[in-house]
């Protein structure tokens, strides 16, 4: 868009990292909250501390438990057991229409009685702020989401992307301390979506407010978040940034849920300096991956590798090499910035995804189908995990 | 048409479109044809009688159009046609007396059925899924039995020795029966009853519809539950509200069983008067004035329905 080309970029974001400082006092506190609804157990024993300021998301699968979660902070369910404080306070007993959060709704969840201008002056209106203060605000959100000109228009004269811009500006011309967000950008196209992506984390430095988003999407969870916590079946899995979340996923399931992932099961054999050496029985292969080298040998572990940080060609790899797979290509799928070849490993059924950047303008692939390829990566590319 | 007919003159889809408007229009001249026979002819008789004049022959007015005399004969009836039955509904003041009374019986009514109808549509617009049909069809109930038999039951409940008083007595709520039988009362009484289901199922329809995720939107934003129930809930079932108090006003207004058997002689209600005017004085021509000018009173009422109704249907569209 032209337009967003010439409006001024938002601020450089600095690194933000409050969580890493002991000193620090959380925002938003969940503190062993679980959640029952009859036997099922919607929240399992979680406990979170958000920051002024974060852009946190909540990632997982449908039905994971992450929207309970949110739904608890905002005052529509109420814990079984534990506390939520948000700064300090303990929200226990405090109706929804008290707590200073707002949500977006994943359905928007507009009125559709009332004009744009109407449904953004709908929470300032219940504040007992003057009428002339409640105009400025209204329009000050419809400048901030760019819908200016549709301030008169009912809901469902707007598209599915300005409905939810509507629905942004409302729940946020409270100035709320948090911003709840669930799943705020399921209905848009992928274009649009990535664009309000940046946008809403350009809101949130402008505002200095703290959001919290719910999605099952992980692109969207890495683009905007600070930090990302992952869910499974009501539990807590891991609490990281983006980066730690896709490089040092702490188990199997992060792994494997975040990005594409090659898994080897593996047992280990022995240790060396600054590493640990593996046989897998599955590829017929031994491995050597780096870092904690405390792993017993006999145990049963996995050891997971990311398709871009494996070198592939069709040529022996350097005899130094370590990790070395041989195979036959077995599908290549061209993505335009990257090329993902599946090699089915020699003597094995196991399929291995490798990824490269197509760096250069060429048609001609280096690689073919059923071309016999070596496939190798460093001891420390590996992610050694629980099996 | 005819160029549907040349095969290779006229798109494949015009050919194959021609006969599907020619079908549609066969659909909708079915119901047009039971309403202009059924409905518009004899509104029609309805209006010449109510212009002619009354006498004592068989049939009770005059003139009788005689086509044996042609041209004349029209010439005749036409001529001794006129308005007098209308100046005489205004110059008694019975009439206006029982149309005035009629319509505000009519709103009365209206606005109690609202008010019990609006909590019981609600709560059973809230009512666990499961238990749903059930309860609509408690309301649709009734319906099984003839109102006329249902409003008869309802004199076994409110006469000075029925049901309703021998349970107030027993319950030495009152030392005296209450008459109610026989006074207007009565007749809110009864037309509540019998129109509530008309006021419950739009009502209902509308609150059904209601996405509870508005209500948590609203509180969300700091809204009270009864505040959210004024602003958003009330609004949004508008629809219903509208829908069930015409349904209610227009038949109520014409009501006659209910105000003949509940309301007595004290209860002046333009369907009363038509009756007796009718089938008690023989007076076929005054009668037939009564009803065509209810019928002009209640279509401005009608109209307003019809452009709320069509208006809506144009807005989902």
């Amino acid at each position: 868009m032209a337009k967003a080309a010439q409006k001024a970029l938002g601020p450089i974001r600095r690194s933000f990292a409050p969580w890493l400082d002991p000193s620090a006092v959380p925002l938003i506190r969940f503190e062993n909250v679980v959640k029952r609804f009859g036997d099922f157990v919607a929240v399992d024993n979680v406990s979170i501390d958000i920051h002024q300021r974060e852009f946190f998301a909540l990632l997982g699968p449908s039905g994971c438990g992450k929207t309970t979660l949110m739904r608890m902070l905002a005052g529509f369910e109420a814990p079984t057991s534990g506390r939520i404080t948000l700064a300090g306070k303990d929200l226990a007993g405090v109706p929804p229409y008290r707590r200073p959060v707002n949500m977006m709704f994943q359905s928007y969840a507009l009125f559709p009685h009332m004009t744009v201008a109407q449904n953004i002056a709908f929470g300032l209106k219940q504040d007992n702020i003057g009428k002339a203060e409640i105009e400025t605000r209204v329009k000050e959100m419809l400048r901030l989401v760019k819908l200016e000109a549709f301030g008169a228009r009912k809901p469902h004269q707007l598209s599915g992307g300005q409905r939810q811009r509507v629905a942004l500006a409302r729940s946020l011309a409270k100035r709320p301390k948090v911003l709840l967000l669930d799943e705020p950008l399921g209905a848009l196209d992928k274009k649009l979506r990535e664009e309000t992506q940046f946008e809403l984390m350009d809101l949130q430095q402008e505002l200095g407010l703290t959001f919290m988003i719910v999605t099952h999407d992980q692109e969207e969870a890495m683009v905007v978040a600070d930090r990302i916590a992952v869910m499974n079946h009501g539990k807590l899995v891991q609490v990281a940034t983006p980066g730690e979340i896709y490089e040092q996923p702490n188990c199997r399931y992060v792994a494997d849920f975040i990005g594409d992932i090659n898994i080897f099961d593996a047992t280990v054999t022995g240790a060396e300096v600054g590493g640990t050496r593996l046989k897998s029985a599955e590829v017929g292969a031994d491995f050597v991956a780096a870092g904690d080298a405390s792993a017993v040998a006999g145990t049963e572990v996995a050891l997971a590798i990311r398709p871009e940080k494996m070198r592939i060609s069709t040529e022996p790899p350097p005899a130094d090499a370590t990790n070395v797979l041989k195979g036959e290509v077995w599908d290549i799928a061209y993505l335009g910035d990257w090329t993902t070849l599946l090699v089915k490993v020699e003597g094995s059924e196991k399929i291995v995804r490798v990824s490269r950047a197509n760096m250069t303008r060429s048609e001609a692939r280096p690689i073919g189908w059923d071309d016999k390829v070596f496939v190798w990566f460093a001891p420390d590319a590996g992610i050694l995990l629980a099996a | 048409m005819t160029d549907a007919a040349a095969p290779d003159a006229s798109p494949p889809a015009r050919a194959a479109a021609a006969p599907g408007r020619w079908k549609r229009w066969l659909l909708i001249a079915i119901p047009y044809c039971w309403l202009l026979a059924l409905f518009l002819a004899p509104f029609f008789i309805v209006l010449k009688i109510s212009v002619s004049d009354t006498v004592i022959a068989q049939p009770p007015y005059e003139p009788v159009l005689d086509l044996s005399q042609g041209w004349q004969g029209i010439k005749d009836w036409w001529s001794a046609l006129d308005l007098e039955n209308y100046s005489a509904l205004f110059d008694d003041e019975l009439y206006l007396a029982s149309y005035l009374s009629s319509l505000k019986i009519a709103t009365i009514s209206t606005l109690l059925t609202l008010a019990i109808a609006y909590p019981m549509a609600y709560g059973m617009a809230r009512a666990p899924k499961s238990i749903r049909p059930t309860l609509l069809m408690a309301v649709i109930l009734p319906f099984w039995t003839s109102l006329l038999i249902r409003v008869y039951a309802w004199i076994g409940i409110l006469n000075p020795d029925g049901l309703l008083n021998a349970f107030l007595l027993w319950a030495r709520v009152i030392n005296e029966p209450l008459y109610i039988m026989n006074t207007e009362t009565a007749v809110y009484i009864g037309i509540v009853y019998s129109y509530l289901p008309f006021m419950v199922l739009p009502l209902y329809a509308s609150l059904e519809k209601l996405d509870e995720t508005l209500l948590e939107a609203a509180a969300d934003l700091g809204c009270p539950p009864w505040k959210a129930f004024w602003k958003i809930t009330v609004p949004l079932s508008l629809p219903g509200v509208i829908a069930g108090c015409f349904l209610v006003f227009i038949p109520a207004v014409g009501e006659f069983v209910i105000p003949d058997l509940l309301g007595g002689s004290e209860t002046l209600m333009i369907g009363k008067t038509l009756y007796n005017e009718f089938f008690l004085n023989r007076d076929w021509p005054v009668s037939s004035a009564i009803a065509v000018l209810l019928l002009l009173v209640l279509v401005v009422p009608i109209a307003i329905y019809n452009n709320i109704q069509a208006r809506e249907i144009g807005d989902k569209a």
